[in-house]
C-alpha cells in the first residue's frame, strides 16, 4: 500500500471487501424470500445472534492474523461463566467479585495457552486442542463436584447482580425496538481491535508475526509477547461473552460452549482472514458474524427444515472464501 | 476427457443395472408404501382459520426421539388446520434466539422446551407478554407455571426413574448402572436420582460421550468387564439400549438391558427377549398435545391439567406389549 494508490485500489485491496459483497447478498437474499426477517424486531434478533459470534471472532480474527489458531476459544466462554458463578456463590460475595476472579482466571488461561505456545514450540492447534479439551472436561467436573449438579446454582438474588447484569446482559430499547448490549459490545472491541491493528506499532507486529516468525523476529519485533498477547485477547473477550451468558440466564449450563470455536474460526475466515496467517481484519470478521447471524436466523424466519442449516453454512463459507480469493487476486493484479 | 466421460458413463450404467438386479422383495421403501397407502391420511377436519404453531426444542442435530414428537405435532397441525413450524438447537442461547425470532414472526401459539430452563426465561416471558400462548413440553415441568406457560405437557423424570427402580425391584436386581449420554442435562440427571430413590440394591452413574455410539460401547463394555457384580444396566435413550446389548457381548456379561424410551429396534429387542423392559414417555404423545392444546386455547380458551403438568408417562413397557408396539414403532410414532 504506497500512498500513490487511488481510493479504488485501496478498496480493492482491502481484507474485508469480498465479505461485504457477500453479507449484502445474504441479506437481500433473505429479504426477499423470508417474511418478517427485515421488520425491526426481526433485525435486532438477527443482530444479537451476530454479536455473541462476533465478540469472540474479533480476536479470534487477530490471532489467526498472527498466524495461529485457538480451539479452546469456544469451552472458555462457557468456563468463565462458570467461575464466576460459582466464586460468587461459594464465597457468598459480591457478585462483582466472581467477575473479578473469573477475568483473572480466564485471562490466565488465554496466559497458558500462549505461554506453552512459544515455549514449546508446538503448533498452536495441538496447544489448544489439550486446553480445549481440558477446559470441557473441567466446566463438567468442578461444576458437579461444587454444586452437585450439571448446572450452576442462581445467583440472581445476591449482591451486585443488577449492576452487573446492567452492565453484560440488559436490553435498550430503541424507538420501541430491544436491542441486546452485545451488539454495543460488539462494535466496541471491532473499533478498539481496529484501531489496535491499522494505527499501532502492536498492529504491525500481529501482521509481522503472522507473515513470518522469523523474519519479523529478524527485525526486532517481540515475537512471543505479541502471541501471548493475542491469546490473552481471545481470553478477554470469552470473559466478556461468558459473563454475558451468566447474567442473561442467571445460571450456567457446564455442558455448552463445545464446537463454537470453529463458528468463530469461520466468522473469521468468511471475513477475509487467511488460515495461513499475516492477512484479514477486525471489521471482516464482524462481517462474517453478521453472515453467520443472518444465514442461522434467516433459515428460520424463511420458515425452512433446519435440517439444512449447516449444509448452507459450508455452501455459505466455500463461496465467501471463493469470492475472497478472487477479490485479493483482482486486487493484486491491478496494484 | 473423453476417457472420463466413458468412464462416467460406465459406472451410470453399472449402477443402473445394479439396482435393477437388487431389488429386495421384503421391506424397504416400497413396504413403507403400502402401511402408507392402507392407513389413508386424512385432511384437516376443522374450520377454524389457518393458525402457525412453532415448536423450538434442545434436540441435537438428527434426533430419533424428537423425531416422533414432530411426527405427533405435525399429525395434530394437519387435523387442526395449522401450520407448524420446527426448529431446535442444543445451545441454551440459541434455543433462545429461536423463540425471539418465532415471536418476531407473530406466530399464534408456541412449544417450547425448557431443558435449560434459565437460557430460556426471558425468551419465553417476552412471548408472554406479546400474547402469544406458550405450551411448554418434555423437560422443565416445574418451572413451566412459572414462565407464563399454559400447560406443561411431559413426563416428570424423578417419577419415571422412580417406575424404573421399582421394576427393578420386582426383577430381583442388585447392582445398576445407570448410563448418562448427555453431560449437563438436569432430566438426566433425575431420572438416575429416581432410580436410586426406588431401587433396593446399588446404582452406580456413568457418563459417556453420546455422539459418539463406538465411544459409549467401549465405556459400557470396559464398566462391565471392571465391574462383573452389575446385573442390570439402563440406558437413558432408546439408540443406547442396542449399543448397551453389543456392549455386553463384548464384555461377556449377563446383565439385563433396560431402557428408557422406545424405537423400532427397542420394540424388536423387547419381544426377542434381548432387553428385559423400556419405560415409555409416549413422545409423539407429547408434540400431539401440545399442538391439539394450543388449538383448543385459540379455539374455547380450554387448558388442560389445571395448573398442574399433564403427564404423558411413565409407562413400562415389557415382552408381552412390544409385539403391538412394533408395527406402530416402525411407522414412527412410538
Amino acid at each position: 500500500m504506497t500512498a500513490t494508490t487511488s481510493p479504488l485500489r485501496r478498496l480493492l485491496g482491502r481484507p474485508e471487501l469480498g465479505s461485504v459483497v457477500g453479507a449484502l447478498a445474504v441479506f437481500l437474499f433473505f429479504a426477499l424470500v423470508a417474511d418478517g426477517f427485515v421488520r425491526a424486531a426481526g433485525l435486532s434478533t438477527v443482530l444479537y445472534a451476530a454479536s455473541t459470534i462476533g465478540i469472540m471472532a474479533v480476536p479470534v480474527a487477530l490471532l489467526m492474523i498472527g498466524g495461529e489458531f485457538d480451539l479452546s476459544a469456544g469451552v472458555m466462554v462457557t468456563s468463565s461463566a462458570l467461575i464466576s458463578s460459582m466464586s460468587s456463590y461459594q464465597m457468598t460475595a459480591n457478585v462483582w467479585v466472581g467477575v473479578g476472579v473469573s477475568l483473572l482466571v480466564t485471562l490466565a488461561i488465554g496466559f497458558f495457552n500462549g505461554f506453552m505456545l512459544t515455549r514449546t514450540g508446538l503448533p498452536s492447534f495441538i496447544i489448544t486442542l489439550g486446553t480445549f479439551l481440558m477446559l470441557t472436561g473441567m466446566n463438567l467436573g468442578f461444576t458437579k463436584l461444587i454444586s452437585g449438579t450439571v448446572s450452576t446454582r442462581t445467583i440472581a438474588d445476591m449482591e451486585g447482580f443488577a449492576s452487573a447484569k446492567a452492565l453484560f446482559a440488559s436490553v435498550l430499547t430503541v424507538g420501541g425496538v430491544d436491542f441486546k448490549v452485545t451488539i454495543l459490545w460488539w462494535l466496541g472491541l471491532v473499533a478498539l481491535a481496529s484501531w489496535i491493528l491499522l494505527r499501532t506499532r502492536v498492529g504491525n507486529w500481529i501482521f509481522a508475526v503472522g507473515g513470518g516468525k522469523e523474519a519479523a523476529r529478524a527485525v526486532g519485533v517481540p515475537v512471543a509477547a505479541t502471541k501471548i498477547g493475542l491469546y490473552m485477547g481471545v481470553s478477554f473477550a470469552a470473559w466478556i461473552a461468558g459473563q454475558h451468558l451468566l447474567f442473561s440466564f442467571d445460571a450456567v449450563q457446564s455442558g455448552e460452549g463445545v464446537g463454537k470455536e470453529l463458528t468463530y474460526i469461520i466468522a473469521a475466515v468468511i471475513g477475509g482472514c487467511l488460515i495461513t496467517g499475516g492477512y484479514g481484519s477486525a471489521v471482516g470478521s464482524a462481517v462474517g458474524a453478521l453472515i453467520f447471524g443472518m444465514t442461522d436466523k434467516g433459515i428460520v424466519f424463511a420458515e425452512w427444515n433446519p435440517d439444512w442449516f449447516k449444509f448452507f453454512l459450508g455452501a455459505m463459507l466455500l463461496l465467501a472464501t471463493l469470492l475472497n480469493a478472487w477479490v485479493r487476486k483482482r486486487a493484486e493484479a491491478t496494484a | 476427457m473423453a476417457r472420463f466421460r466413458t468412464w462416467v458413463s460406465i459406472a451410470a450404467a453399472g449402477a443402473l443395472s445394479a439396482s435393477l438386479a437388487g431389488c429386495s422383495s421384503t421391506g424397504g421403501k416400497r413396504a413403507e408404501d403400502a402401511r402408507k397407502a392402507a392407513s389413508a391420511q386424512g385432511g384437516g377436519a376443522v374450520s377454524t382459520p389457518r393458525w402457525t404453531v412453532a415448536m423450538i426444542t434442545h434436540s441435537g442435530d438428527g434426533d430419533t426421539f424428537w423425531d416422533i414428537v414432530q411426527n405427533g405435532a405435525q399429525q395434530a397441525a394437519d387435523k387442526d388446520n395449522i401450520k407448524f413450524l420446527y426448529s431446535h438447537d442444543d445451545e441454551g442461547q440459541q434455543q433462545a434466539q429461536l423463540v425471539d425470532a418465532a415471536v418476531d414472526k407473530g406466530v399464534d401459539g408456541i412449544v417450547v422446551t425448557l431443558a435449560k430452563p434459565d437460557a430460556m426465561k426471558s425468551a419465553v416471558a417476552r412471548a408472554v407478554r406479546a400474547g402469544i400462548p406458550v405450551i411448554t413440553v418434555n423437560s422443565g415441568a416445574e418451572k413451566s407455571k412459572e414462565f407464563g406457560a399454559l400447560t406443561h405437557v411431559g413426563q416428570d423424570e424423578t417419577i419415571a426413574g422412580e417406575a424404573v427402580g421399582d421394576e427393578l425391584n420386582r426383577r430381583g436386581r442388585k447392582t445398576a448402572l445407570c448410563v448418562l449420554h448427555e453431560q449437563g442435562n438436569v432430566g438426566h440427571e433425575q431420572r438416575c436420582a429416581g432410580v436410586k430413590k426406588t431401587f433396593d440394591g446399588t446404582v452406580r452413574n456413568i457418563y459417556v460421550e453420546g455422539t459418539d455410539m463406538s465411544a459409549v460401547q467401549s465405556s459400557i463394555g470396559a464398566k462391565l468387564q471392571a465391574d462383573p457384580s452389575v446385573d442390570a444396566v439402563v440406558t437413558l435413550g432408546a439408540p443406547y439400549a442396542d449399543t448397551a446389548v453389543k456392549a455386553r457381548q463384548d464384555a461377556g456379561s449377563k446383565a439385563e438391558i433396560d431402557t428408557f424410551d422406545l424405537n423400532a429396534k427397542v420394540a424388536a429387542s423387547l419381544k426377542d427377549g434381548t432387553l428385559g423392559f423400556a419405560v415409555d414417555q409416549q413422545p409423539y404423545l407429547q408434540g400431539y398435545e401440545a399442538v391439539d392444546l394450543l388449538w383448543l386455547y385459540r379455539y374455547n380458551a380450554d387448558t388442560l391439567g389445571g395448573g398442574r403438568p399433564v403427564l404423558t408417562g411413565p409407562q413400562i413397557i415389557t415382552k408381552d406389549q412390544a409385539a403391538e408396539l412394533e408395527s406402530y414403532a416402525d411407522r414412527g410414532t412410538r
